[in-house]
């Protein structure tokens, strides 16, 4: 099973409570996969400013002193914002890759969720409720958000094998479903220079997507790919700094549904998660079509 | 006129509320409110009551439904009247994947388009469509009929038995051993009349339809294909 959700928001006014919707929506499809969940969220942030969302199984120990150590390490300012196990550290934009290179050699045993300017991603062993109120998402602002609720098929239920997986900058994706052909797509990718962190066949599609973007792709097109370089089930939900997609295999049995007003576009594993968004009684309410790219770019 | 509020009393209470209604009774007209996309919303009645539900509903609506008539405003999420044995389904917008899958009996009506594998393995049912259908419709069906106002996706009736298709619109591609057939007066005659009970005979006339069916090349066992099998 598993369950998707995501909110691409056209009204700004919506925008301080993005985290909110996004977290009912995701509570909504808990019986749907009860061993992790995650959350990726998009804001506009502060101009010429990148953020590292890092986690640590140890956070009293590697977050101590971690903003000062890594201020040494890269001579620029860093801002550090501790939620739990997660941590997000603030640098200049430029700054991005050393920090994260400093970070390996500081801190070896910290993982980085996400890389970019505008995303942070929470992700942890547990329901929805507990993962969400323990990085208290409710109270996140944000122009677009996807969540996760995984029920793991393909590789063991650990932090790292939770959704979503972000393999570039500002990059994520969720996904429903399971990959047969990862193996050997993971092997390419690593010769093509990708790195991979986990056996999980989702980070392989991500890594799919963010090899494309790499080589210049643009996202219609890396999306597009996936339906005939991936081998599997998936219904794939991904986001990028401006943009928020959706595709789905050809056999199409992992459900989608989504609702457009001139507010939202929501995505959700079932109609369900829809229910409390408002207007949702007039709001266009379809299933994407198998084997069809859905994108939207602000 | 029993009013249910799904969200304040629940999936169990209802669906025992429904199972309870046996043999004669005044309890005839339901209404379901609050659905919210709620699963197996009113799955195994047996009695000739009228449900309707007030908006959309989640997986395997009506689903093994015996003699009720049940009505949904609004869409239906996957497998709604899966393995309906009789009586009739009428949903207002769109039905998800696997509508009418496994049908022994009963009419299905599909006033939206019908997404994926619509009438899978259906057995007997009767599903009237009035816009399109999915890729791997009537898979395997095996008696009954579909009939589409719309499209059809690809691989219409792969590996199909001996239900009838109709469609007016265009279909994608045929199945494994699924062919057009001519459409003869006793057929004109069941489309007429299936028209009729999926309220649609105002939208299409039987003449506009085409009639596909088996080749029976599949399912009878033939020693000269054995290499095939």
């Amino acid at each position: 099973m598993c369950g998707i959700v995501g909110l691409f928001l056209k009204d700004p006014k919506l925008e301080p409570q993005l985290g909110a919707m996004l977290t009912d929506m995701l509570i909504t499809m808990t019986d749907r996969g009860p061993d992790s969940a995650g959350i990726a969220i998009y804001s506009s942030g502060k101009a010429d400013s990148g953020k590292l969302t890092v986690q640590s199984a140890t956070p009293d120990v590697d977050f101590h002193n971690l903003d000062a150590d890594l201020k040494d390490a890269i001579g620029k300012p860093v801002l550090m914002l501790v939620k739990s196990s997660h941590a997000v550290l603030e640098v200049p934009a430029d700054q991005l890759d050393a920090a994260r290179s400093a970070l390996s050699h500081l801190r070896p045993n910290v993982k980085v969720m996400s890389s970019g300017e505008g995303i942070e991603i929470y992700k942890e062993v547990g329901l929805p409720k507990d993962v969400a109120a323990r990085f208290e998402v409710a109270k996140m602002h944000g122009t677009h958000g996807i969540g996760h609720t995984r029920m793991a098929t393909e590789s063991a239920v650990t932090t790292m094998g939770a959704h979503p997986f972000s393999t570039g900058a500002d990059q994520c994706l969720v996904h429903n479903g399971s990959l047969s052909n990862h193996n050997g797509v993971r092997r390419e990718l690593k010769r093509q220079g990708m790195t991979f962190e986990t056996e999980n066949d989702t980070e392989v599609g991500a890594a799919f997507i963010s090899h494309k973007l790499k080589t210049g792709e643009t996202l219609e097109n890396a999306l597009e790919a996936t339906l005939t370089d991936l081998d599997g089930f998936f219904t794939f939900v991904v986001g990028t700094k401006n943009g928020f997609g959706v595709v789905r295999d050809p056999i199409a049995c992992k459900p989608a549904v989504m609702a457009e007003t001139d507010q939202y576009v929501a995505f959700g594993s079932e109609y369900r998660a829809l229910v409390n968004l408002p207007g949702i009684e007039s709001a266009r309410v379809w299933e994407p079509e198998p084997a069809t790219v859905y994108f939207w770019e602000r | 006129m029993q009013t249910f509020d799904l969200e304040a009393q629940g999936l169990r209470a209802l669906n025992s509320a429904l199972h309870n209604v046996k043999g004669q009774s005044n309890e005839t007209a339901w209404e379901v409110v609050n659905p919210k996309g709620s699963h197996a919303i009113a799955v195994g009645v047996d009695a000739p009551v009228d449900i309707t539900v007030r908006g959309s509903t989640g997986y395997y609506c009506a689903g093994m439904n015996k003699q009720a008539t049940i009505r949904v405003k609004g869409s239906a999420g996957p497998g709604v009247a899966e393995n309906m044995m009789s009586g009739t389904v009428i949903i207002d917008g769109d039905a998800s994947q696997y509508a009418g899958a496994t049908g022994r009996g009963g009419l299905l009506v599909i006033k939206g388009n019908a997404s994926s594998r619509c009438g899978i393995s259906m057995k007997g049912i009767n599903i009237v469509v009035h816009g399109n259908i999915g890729h791997m419709s009537a898979f395997m069906a095996q008696s009954g009929n579909l009939v589409v106002l719309g499209d059809a996706g690809e691989a219409l009736g792969d590996s199909l038995y001996e239900a009838g298709l109709f469609v007016r619109g265009s279909v994608k591609s045929l199945g494994a051993d699924c062919i057009e057939k001519e459409m003869r007066p006793e057929h004109i005659a069941l489309l007429a009349d299936l028209l009729k009970q999926g309220e649609a005979d105002h939208l299409a006339k039987p003449s506009e339809f085409k009639r596909y069916g088996s080749a029976r090349k599949l399912y009878t066992f033939n020693i000269d294909n054995a290499s095939s099998y």
